[in-house]
């Protein structure tokens, strides 16, 4: 049975080890996925694409972005979401900034 | 070798149960000779044995190692000599369980960061000399009290101390064990060391591996 | 070797042969915290990665989409608009498209139908994402009918699938002809669901924004910042799910180190007392507790750590599937790159170690710094 201190300067060493593997591996897979993400891509520019197709369950999590004010509203305006992966969107920040141009001035008079 | 000037120690100062363990002990013990405390329990015995240890400060009064004052250093440099010159022995042992007999007796050098080998070598020599090399590795809570005894004296010489302290040293020994210790007390003052020890038992006190006997009664010296 | 050095070996056996005294009890700990860990990682990992596509990926996406609001909610494009738009300069394409949601009763599943120009897809053929070809058990030249919202019965043959690669994209999606598209769904002609611009310079993207607002006081026009801006929000502790998987793992981890920081056994107190009674001084008392705390605690780390990175990209975060794919019946099958956010994995890793490594250490702090004389007693 080796030394106690010994043991652990091993294993640690090579958890160690295994934790710089993880970070150079992460540096290695991102280039050899980069081809793939390309492909996404180039397909997101042909189809016009604007949401990644994570959430399918509901009109507002599958499109998120393109998601109107009332939308996870649908039954009562009160209404929690229906759905689990509505607690992991938060709403857009495009959505819930104020709409100022319905507090803008009119450019003829009323 | 040792002096002690005026020693006090009360525990509990200023609070309601404040208590006085030793009124003012003026003592000073001889360099390789064995000394005995002999007294009630309650006499302050053990107090004093710590004072003299370098376990506690004194309240008041001052403890002089070899004329060097020692009662007012701080607690690193009381730890280093501590460990450099007394060796203790506890009346219950005081090993550390789960751990082998082994590792119990090199635990008071570890801050002093000798290589374990050199450890290892000195524990397994002192173990040859107390008789106890086939139970090494054993974990002390299986050991008879005996083995655990020398164990605690392995521990107490492996930093090969000036002076030997223990408390109470024949308290859980039968007869045949107690004369074995008695031994291997001799052995100490033949190697030249000092040794002071706190005992009631007339086994101990009366044998003539002791050289003086030291009476105390109530925190004071008495004449024995 | 340096006697400093040798003395942290020595208080490095003490510590691990104290804490092979409960052998059982001490991995398991080690164990739990490795798993926390590994929870934890696993989400900073997932999350960082799966922005890091979205912003990659849908940065090709339009410049601007117009849609249409009609008491706040979507409308459809009606002829004409497209024209009112044509003027506006800085605008290089503009093209209207027509897409919209499917229930398909068979499978449960909710489907994306888009239409495409008849050079990618002939009438009477459909192009389908790889998900949704997997759920309905569709090849290449199989016929499959939808039956309409109007109760009609299409079929329809499947020309081609969408590559794999592309089912974080495309899962559910339906390519059709126009033609089609306007059949199934009865859409009235020369409408369409919203617009696509294309606009040369970024730059000019918000005017644009603006002018159309200006141009149909109906429109909305949805910016592709927007759209990119919306996924680094993914993820984001909005509610209770997230942290209710993490909940099981948080609380066994808080009784653990409750337990350890409420104090000293009778027994912990007397060995920290020996060990100052036999030579050791308060600093060493603490640098042993000290180097337990952080053994435990970087081994948990790095176990945690790589375990998590193993279990992301190549396992694809298996274990969050259930919560993501929720009630939906097609969940993409993807591989993501990795994106290790050093800030990330440095604040994990203190967050890891430094609170475990005080909760070991303040319990002694009182013990360790007692006069050893109690022990003689």
């Amino acid at each position: 049975m080796p030394r106690p201190s010994t043991f652990a300067t091993l294993l640690l060493g090579a958890a160690g080890l295994a934790f710089a593997a993880s970070l150079l591996d992460a540096v290695r897979l991102g280039t050899a996925r980069q081809p793939s993400r390309n492909e996404r891509r180039a397909l997101v520019d042909k189809l016009g694409l604007t949401d990644l197709a994570l959430f399918t369950e509901a009109r507002y999590t599958r499109h998120p972005s393109q998601a109107d004010l009332h939308s996870a509203l649908q039954d009562h305006p009160a209404a929690f979401d229906h759905f689990p992966t509505g607690a992991l969107l938060a709403p857009p920040p495009h959505l819930t900034a104020p709409y100022a141009s319905l507090a803008g001035k009119t450019a003829s008079p009323d | 070798m040792i002096q002690l000037s005026a020693v006090k120690k009360a525990f509990n100062q200023g609070r309601p149960n404040e208590y006085w363990a030793l009124h003012g002990i003026d003592l000073a013990i001889e360099a390789g000779r064995v000394t005995a405390l002999r007294g009630p329990s309650g006499s302050g015995k053990t107090t004093l044995l710590t004072l003299i240890g370098c376990l506690a400060r004194p309240t008041s009064g001052r403890v002089r190692l070899k004329g060097e004052d020692i009662s007012g250093l701080p607690e690193r440099f009381l730890t280093e000599i501590r460990r450099q010159t007394f060796g203790f022995i506890f009346q219950q042992f005081n090993l550390i369980k789960g751990l082998s007999a082994l590792e119990n007796v090199i635990l008071p050098a570890f801050p002093t960061g000798r290589p374990r080998t050199e450890l290892v070598e000195k524990a397994e020599a002192l173990f040859e000399q107390l008789k106890l090399g086939h139970r090494a590795a054993a974990k002390v809570e299986w050991l008879s009290g005996g083995e655990q005894q020398r164990v605690a004296i392995a521990r107490a010489l492996i930093n090969d101390p000036a002076v030997i302290i223990a408390d109470e040293p024949t308290a859980n020994l039968d007869t045949a064990l107690a004369k074995e210790f008695m031994a291997i007390l001799e052995g100490f003052t033949a190697a030249g060391k000092t040794v002071l020890l706190t005992s009631h038992d007339p086994l101990v006190v009366e044998s003539s591996a002791v050289h003086r006997v030291v009476g105390m009664r109530d925190g004071r010296l008495v004449d024995a | 070797m340096h006697p400093w050095l040798e003395k942290q070996r020595h208080l490095i056996d003490f510590t691990l042969a104290a804490l092979a005294r409960r052998k059982a009890k001490n991995i398991g700990l080690l164990a739990a915290y490795a798993l926390l860990v590994f929870v934890l990682a696993s989400l900073a990992l997932f999350t960082q990665a799966l922005r890091k596509e979205a912003s990659f990926v849908l940065a090709a996406s339009p410049e601007v989409i117009v849609q249409r609001m009609v008491a706040g909610r979507h409308d459809l494009i009606p002829p004409g608009y497209l024209e009112k738009i044509g003027r506006l300069r800085g605008v290089q394409k503009q093209e209207g498209r027509l897409w919209g949601y499917y229930y398909d009763p068979v499978v449960r599943a909710n489907y994306t139908f888009m239409a495409r120009p008849a050079e990618e897809v002939a009438s009477g053929s459909i192009m389908l994402g790889a998900t949704l070809a997997r759920a309905r058990g569709l090849q290449p030249g199989n016929l499959i009918s939808f039956r309409s919202y109007a109760g009609k019965l299409f079929s329809f043959k499947v020309a081609a699938l969408l590559s794999p690669d592309s089912e974080l994209l495309a899962a559910d999606l339906v390519l059709l002809s126009e033609d089609d598209f306007r059949a199934f769904f009865d859409y009235p002609a020369g409408h369409y669901t919203d617009i696509a611009l294309s606009v040369a310079n970024p730059q000019e993207v918000r005017n644009i924004a603006a002018k159309l607002a200006n141009a149909l006081p109906d429109s909305r026009p949805i910016l592709r910042e927007e759209v990119l801006r919306t996924y680094q929000s993914i993820f984001d502790w909005r509610e209770g799910i997230v942290l209710t998987v993490l909940a099981g793992a948080i609380l066994a981890f808080a009784l653990l180190a409750w337990d350890k920081a409420s104090g000293l056994s009778a027994e912990e107190k007397r060995e920290i007392g020996i060990l100052k009674a036999i030579g050791w001084e308060t600093g060493d008392v603490i640098r042993m507790k000290l180097w337990e705390g952080v053994l435990v605690s970087l081994t948990a780390f790095l176990l945690g750590f790589v375990a998590a990175y193993i279990h992301v990209f190549y396992f694809g975060a298996a274990i969050f599937k259930p919560v993501l794919q929720g009630w939906a019946v097609l969940y993409p099958s993807f591989t993501l790159a990795p994106a290790v956010d050093g800030l990330q994995v440095a604040t994990l890793a203190f967050f890891t170690i430094f609170p475990y490594s005080a909760a070991v250490l303040v319990p002694i702090w009182r013990a360790a710094t007692t006069d050893p004389d109690a022990v003689m007693r």
